[in-house]
């Protein structure tokens, strides 16, 4: 009996609808996030993010309303996030519904802002979304979708957060996102040893392997991926057997 | 049967309401001290900080309408935060006095586990449940929180153990809680409810 690690299906929206590419500008339609939501609800993910990567001022109302009709699909916590800058913003997805939140380089900019939402609504719900890339002996924090440095130690950046008061951490690996390599075993050890708090892999997966990896090797609390699940190269319920059967403890639907 | 809500501001108000919806169960939020009185039966959910819920008790004054509620047996609920105010105190927020229901206080979960305590758990009964009837014993439900009712484990119908073993279920006379999230915990969670809204009944 322990707790078990996390499958977590992830929407990348443009507000509205479910996209997806390998760079931004390739961007290309993925689905409806609702009807995506329930089918990851009913097939035993155990938890759902939805993030709005074009995070425009004018498509925030539609996002929240996406966040709004996800959360009524769901009978498992939701992660939203996205453009997240001030605790105004956060208030008005944990409004619409969201349990969690996930800010990134807001975060960065402005420490603070982690404060402030933990303060408002405990650390449980304040994710710290953190891009890291390789970059000789450490991996540095990337901004503003991974296209800018923020030239902070990927490691010093997760304790920094976790100390104003960030819950989890919501780790992509910018060397592996889009590539269906793998998970980023030694970027994800490094950080999950390094702070208190959980860790959620991103970036990179395929195969049932690279879960069981990531768990085993890479010391992540949860993984998460996108379009492996939402084109169906992978079905959570079978991924979840796999890893039952290779002795990972998860959740099994019943 | 019409389950009253307080809502007190913070914590996940609505997905306990859309859990109730999906049970086709009515439900009222209210942070109203009259609509407290009225109450069939009572839900407190919460999630975030101890102190946020039992200042928001006060300064609404819920508080005396709540315990006068829970005397006169009128069935209560508590969720994750709404089981640890049960309690005299919380570790969380020394200087501030819970709902005193129950004996002992509640403490920081132990540090060499991972915080918070997120995620799918396992629980172990105690003793026979209705809130748990017709639930699978290897059924996980899901948790958020660093703080728990460890010293009183011994009075829960179920406990949790994680770093430390802590209530995750009590069932006392009219008083029911959960430290972990029925709202967020699929169809286990929903059938939770569902035995709740049946005792109530």
């Amino acid at each position: 009996m322990s707790l078990a690690h996390r499958i977590i299906p992830c929407l990348d929206t443009d507000g509205a609808r479910v996209v997806k590419g390998v760079n931004f500008a390739g961007l290309r339609d993925a689905g409806d996030p609702v009807a995506l939501a329930a089918r990851y609800n009913a097939e035993g993910a155990d938890e759902l993010v939805v993030l709005d990567i074009a995070a425009s001022r004018d498509r925030r109302p539609m996002f929240l309303e996406t966040i709004r009709l996800v959360a009524a699909e769901l009978a498992i916590p939701l992660t939203a996030g996205g453009g997240i800058r001030t605790l105004e913003d956060g208030r008005a997805v944990v409004r619409a519904g969201a349990d969690k939140i996930t800010v990134n380089t807001a975060a960065v900019e402005r420490p603070q802002l982690i404060s402030e939402l933990s303060r408002e609504f405990g650390a449980q719900a304040v994710v710290l979304a953190i891009d890291a890339k390789r970059c000789g002996d450490h991996w540095d924090v990337l901004v503003r979708g991974g296209r800018e440095s923020a030239s902070l130690d990927a490691l010093e950046w997760a304790r920094k957060g976790v100390s104003h008061g960030a819950g989890e951490i919501l780790l992509t690996s910018v060397d592996r996102d889009g590539t269906q390599m793998g998970f980023d075993v030694s970027l994800t050890s490094a950080i999950s040893l390094a702070v208190s708090v959980p860790v959620i892999a991103s970036g990179g997966a395929k195969l049932p392997g690279h879960f069981a990896e990531i768990f085993k090797d890479g010391a992540a609390d949860a993984a998460l991926a996108a379009s492996i699940f939402h084109d169906g190269i992978q079905s959570i319920r079978e991924l979840k057997q796999f890893l039952s059967a290779q002795g990972i403890e998860v959740r099994l639907p019943c | 049967m019409k389950v009253t809500i307080l809502d007190y501001g913070a914590g996940n108000v609505p997905s306990v309401e859309r859990a109730f919806q999906r049970l086709g169960a009515e439900s009222l939020r209210t942070d109203s001290a009259a609509a407290i009185s009225q109450a069939a039966a009572l839900l407190l959910p919460g999630v975030g900080h101890y102190s946020a819920l039992v200042r928001a008790l006060d300064e609404k004054q819920l508080r005396a309408p709540l315990i006068d509620a829970i005397h006169r047996g009128v069935p209560f609920l508590g969720i994750c935060l709404g089981l640890q105010v049960l309690f005299k105190s919380s570790e969380e927020a020394g200087q501030l006095q819970g709902l005193n229901f129950l004996p002992g206080i509640v403490s920081a979960l132990p540090s060499n586990v991972k915080l918070p305590h997120m995620g799918w758990n396992q629980l172990k009964r105690k003793c026979d449940s209705f809130l748990l009837s017709g639930i699978p014993d290897e059924v996980y439900f899901y948790f958020a929180h660093s703080f728990a009712a460890i010293e009183a484990n011994g009075t829960a119908v179920a406990t949790c153990s994680y770093g430390a073993e802590f209530a995750a279920v009590i069932e006392q006379r009219n008083i029911c809680a959960v430290q972990f999230h029925p709202e967020k915990s699929g169809d286990a969670g929903a059938r939770v409810l569902e035995n709740f809204l049946r005792m109530a009944a």
